[in-house]
């Protein structure tokens, strides 16, 4: 079995279009969720959102890219430029052969499949562009990712919905710990900020009209968001043989099904896979100083959440901090686990927890150290990043201090 | 049908049981509706009443829709109709 350490970063999202920029709002506690901005909006009775500011698509991609780059893939390569860069990585020969790219989206290319129906229905084409389904399938982001890194080992897309992105980069930890791939890209991206992705949300009456406020009795909802978040999974030897720079360590995952409701969360089944991260990184639990929450902001899951840490970790729940960075950049589905990484990074490597923003009344069911509206400094020597899915599929991943 | 008859017939749809099952006193929980029963009964709600109907499944309590009867639906929809209409 390999080591396995993360060697390059990279993200988009509503805090910030690289990773120094989101670290620093998340150590301000800066929300980046505002009034959202796309066509037909004032038909939404949902109208926030984190969305990805400051980011023209023209410019930075040519004709020939824009006719095959949905707003999703984008986000990707502009999240994969900065982390393979940082890695230092450049993929040839056999280590080209060998690396690949696992990525995790719910919905793939939204806007596209919105775009082109609005087209056919709403205005009566009868004719759409010819890449309409290689642009919105949602393989690819990672498709382009590997044709622009030369990335050609195992590479496919994981959906999972809001789980999609750790279950992405728990099949790369597990390929680049059986020794599959010395390196991996992996990750997540999800951009469903148009029409119809938000109007299909709303149907659902879980959302928020004025904040997310994970953990605080008076949340009423979760908020999208939008985005992507790249990292270089690598086996320690490989990066140390090379003098890379380490960010941190992935010692650990789990992945577990409810079994149970298509929409509603499982205590058990989030208590069992981070039991099962702990127990695959032979870690005891109370040796986490920090668990990154799921944190939605909705009734249902904060309070599954807190109940299963509550099991997990016996009287240790008490002492360790759990926030959730989904009140700053909003939930983005299926790249949340992703971006939410970043915040596990931060506290190990820089030893500084991301806040819980928003944060206004104490919840009795939710009675855990939310680490709320500021940031903290802290030694963290083990992080846990959770993402519990719609359709109860939940994937855990555990991280350490390097 | 009157607006009672037709949420009771929405309801007795949801619950799987006969329109005569259903009486203005009964709740949402004495008919077996769970919370993705709301939020689908507040959508065929609706949709039969041409109304918009305010209503969060994370705060059902701090909804300005009372939802905890048959009846309370019944005084919703008319207010609504009346303010919407």
């Amino acid at each position: 079995m390999k080591r396995v350490v993360i060697t390059g970063a990279g993200t988009i999202n509503a805090l910030g279009l690289n990773v120094a920029d989101t670290m620093a709002a998340m150590r301000e506690g800066v929300c980046g969720i505002g009034q959202l901005k796309f066509r037909d909006v004032e038909r939404l009775s949902i109208q926030i959102g984190g969305q990805v500011q400051d980011f023209p698509p023209e410019g930075q991609y040519n004709r020939q890219q824009l006719s095959l780059y949905d707003r999703f893939t984008q986000f990707t390569l502009a999240a994969a430029d900065e982390a393979i860069r940082q890695s230092g990585l450049i993929f040839s020969g056999e280590l080209s052969a060998k690396s690949g790219v696992v990525l995790g989206t719910a919905g793939g290319g939204v806007s596209t499949w919105d775009d082109n129906y609005r087209a056919v229905y709403e205005e009566g084409k009868n004719r759409v562009h010819p890449f309409v389904v290689p642009k919105l399938m949602n393989n690819a982001a990672a498709s382009h990712l590997s044709m622009e890194y030369n990335l050609k080992g195992p590479s496919f897309t994981v959906s999972t919905a809001c789980a999609s992105s750790n279950h992405a980069m728990a099949q790369a930890f597990a390929m680049v710990r059986s020794g599959m791939a010395p390196p991996m890209v992996t990750g997540g991206s999800e951009s469903m900020l148009c029409f119809g992705g938000v109007k299909a949300w709303e149907g659902l009456r879980v959302m928020s009209r004025d904040a997310c406020r994970p953990f605080s009795a008076n949340r009423n909802g979760m908020v999208q968001g939008e985005g992507a978040g790249i990292f270089v999974f690598e086996d320690y030897d490989h990066a140390r043989g090379r003098g890379a720079d380490i960010l941190c360590e992935v010692v650990g995952f789990a992945m577990t099904s409810d079994a149970s409701d298509i929409v509603t969360p499982s205590k058990s089944g989030a208590a069992r896979a981070m039991a099962g991260a702990l127990a695959d990184a032979r870690i005891n639990p109370d040796q986490v100083g920090y668990i990154n929450a799921h944190g939605t902001g909705t009734a249902a899951n904060d309070k599954t959440e807190c109940a299963a840490v509550a099991d997990v970790f016996g009287p240790h729940a008490d002492r360790l901090m759990i926030s959730s960075t989904k009140s700053m950049h909003g939930h983005l589905i299926g790249g949340t686990g992703a971006v939410e990484l970043l915040a596990c990074i931060m506290a190990l490597r820089d030893g500084i927890i991301a806040p819980t923003i928003g944060y206004q009344e104490p919840d009795p069911e939710c009675a855990l150290d939310v680490v709320p509206n500021e940031a903290r400094d802290a030694t963290v020597t083990y992080a846990l990043s959770n993402a519990f899915a719609f359709g109860g599929m939940n994937a855990v991943i555990a991280m350490r201090a390097v | 049908m009157s607006i009672q008859d037709q949420v009771i017939a929405i309801l007795a749809d949801q619950a799987v049981l006969e329109p005569a099952d259903v009486s203005m006193t009964s709740t949402l929980e004495d008919l077996g509706i769970d919370s993705m029963g709301v939020v689908e009964s507040i959508f065929a709600i609706e949709e039969t009443f041409d109304i918009s109907v305010p209503f969060n499944a994370n705060q059902p309590d701090a909804s300005d829709f009372d939802i905890s009867s048959v009846a309370s639906i019944v005084a919703g929809i008319e207010r609504l109709k009346a303010e919407q209409g």
